[in-house]
């Protein structure tokens, strides 16, 4: 891949003894959608985890291998320092409850102790929020507790939250499987919209939903990478008989 | 036939019902008698001396509990400021690492320590800190104060703590937030309405404790602001008063009852609002 800007090498992720990703080698090109895909429990949550080094987060997990974030290993970096840089988006949207609209935004650097002046609160706010396609919804409402909000809304001000301290890229894991078929849209069309500025990772076991956003799909299975290629030929012509297989609802 | 048996079904249900309704009503009745009496004896002994001045001599009309007052006042802050600090953190600590040795040993401890009888506690203060220090003291009272209140601070800031959702700690530390900050300004923030109730529920508890101060504050007639010194406390002045035989020390006792009762109540009810009022919803 000529743009990688993440990729890992031999990757292998554990929960104590037990084995979820196994030698997986895989670029994600720049400025694009790249789905990961596979039945429940085939480890493409662990996967992306290991990207922004949140596998290490529970006890008794390790991972051997390397991942190379704009070609710096990110196992040498700080762990801080990896999660300012890849942003994460997770399955149920998690606002934080005792904050209101604006300090979720700027939470990134409210937690972090970094001191921003009032412009440039209001304009990373306003900024954030336009990207995360919330801000007209929310813009009367910015000291408001974000608990009135829908949960499609509170998943669009969680990517306005991650977006706020410019990542290069963003892992979405799951990012609409609690949401309604109108959230999920709205979310879908939000993502495609975000690929000009910002490199998406999305964790899918919604085939269609690949289809619909992706530019490149991850097949894995078991922990492995079956098939890596883009959307259009995978989903068409899958070179592995397991991506077949899974395409067609043999299992999932 | 079949009506007949509904009809019984009915009489049974209504019966049953009616039992629930008389049982909770007699599981307040102890509550609304103390309140009746302590009100009854102790609202005719309220005053402006009262609170304002110290206890006189047998046979002299008047005096009040004000050094009783400073003196619970004292102790309270001293064991509460420590034990507050430890409590949230032990707590913390349990909560976050919930399977580990350590863990199970403190948790352990922490249920003896509840369980403990308030006068070992004394006991144990006594011979820990009054004796070293050759002397009745304010401090020692307030640290078997502070180590009564620990279990209770520990118990319900773990709770508290468990109920957080884990992904809101994931959203902290996925924006590269370090541990010690999530803990810090995301999970304790959105803990504190639990722990702000376990903490005002247990200055209510330690309040009205009378037998951990007996060998320890041990009590004082004056006006005392030293720590190192005896020092009166409400409890202890309705007790050495209460089992006087003199009726006007009746009187204060009864006043001083009323205080602490009122006291209480109030820090059960503050407890709600913040419990209704702070709560996060997840």
């Amino acid at each position: 891949m000529e743009n990688a800007i993440l990729r890992t090498q031999d990757l292998s992720a554990y929960y104590g003894d037990n084995q979820v990703v196994k030698n997986v080698t895989v670029s994600i090109p720049e400025k694009t959608i790249t789905a990961i895909m596979g039945p429940s429990g085939c480890g493409k949550s662990t996967l992306v985890r290991c990207f922004n080094r949140m596998h290490e987060m529970v006890p008794g997990a390790r991972i051997r291998g390397k991942v190379f974030l704009e070609e710096a290993d990110v196992y040498e970096m700080d762990p801080i320092t990896v999660r300012t840089r890849v942003g994460m988006v997770f399955q149920r949207p998690n606002p934080f409850p005792m904050m209101n609209i604006r300090d979720n935004v700027l939470a990134g650097y409210k937690l972090n102790g970094v001191r921003l002046s009032r412009s440039q609160r209001d304009e990373i706010t306003e900024h954030s929020l336009k990207e995360a396609a919330l801000w007209d919804e929310v813009k009367d409402h910015l000291n408001r507790r974000g608990a009135f909000l829908s949960g499609g809304q509170q998943q669009r001000l969680c990517i306005a939250r991650a977006l706020a301290v410019e990542p290069a890229i963003l892992l979405f894991d799951e990012p609409t499987s609690a949401l309604d078929p109108k959230s999920t849209a709205h979310i879908e069309e939000l993502m495609t919209e975000l690929k000009k500025t910002v490199t998406l990772t999305l964790v899918t076991h919604n085939i269609a939903q690949a289809g619909r956003v992706s530019d490149f799909i991850a097949f894995l299975y078991l922990g492995e990478l079956i098939e890596f290629g883009p959307t259009d030929r995978v989903l068409t012509t899958p070179k592995d008989k397991k991506t077949e297989e899974f395409l067609t609802g043999k299992f999932g | 036939m079949h009506q007949k048996k509904l009809r019984w079904r009915i009489i049974k249900d209504r019966a049953f019902r009616g039992i629930v309704v008389l049982l909770a009503f007699l599981s307040m009745l102890p509550l609304f008698l103390i309140l009746f009496y302590i009100l009854k004896n102790g609202l005719l002994a309220l005053s402006w001396e009262l609170f304002t001045e110290i206890p006189k001599p047998v046979g002299e009309k008047g005096g009040g509990i004000s050094n009783a007052l400073i003196g619970t006042f004292m102790l309270v802050c001293t064991a509460g400021v420590p034990a507050i600090f430890l409590g949230i953190a032990a707590g913390t600590y349990l909560s976050e690492h919930k399977a580990r040795k350590l863990a199970y040993w403190s948790r352990l401890g922490v249920d003896v320590l509840q369980g403990t009888p308030s006068i070992v506690i004394g006991i144990l203060a006594y011979l820990w800190v009054v004796v070293p220090m050759g002397g009745f003291s304010a401090l020692s009272g307030s640290i078997a104060l502070g180590v009564m209140m620990l279990p209770m601070i520990i118990k319900s800031t773990e709770e508290t703590l468990n109920l957080i959702p884990y992904s809101l700690k994931e959203a902290s530390l996925a924006l590269g937030v370090p541990y010690y900050r999530t803990i810090l300004r995301v999970i304790l923030p959105a803990g504190l309405s639990g722990i702000m109730t376990g903490i005002l529920i247990s200055v209510a508890r330690i309040a009205g404790e009378t037998a951990p101060l007996l060998f320890t504050a041990f009590g004082n007639a004056f006006m005392n602001w030293e720590l190192s010194k005896p020092v009166n406390a409400l409890p202890l002045l309705i007790y050495n008063y209460a089992t006087s035989p003199y009726a006007e020390w009746h009187r204060v006792a009864w006043g001083a009852s009323c205080v602490l009762v009122g006291f209480v109540l109030m820090m059960n009810l503050f407890a709600r609002v913040v419990t209704r009022k702070w709560k996060m919803q997840f």
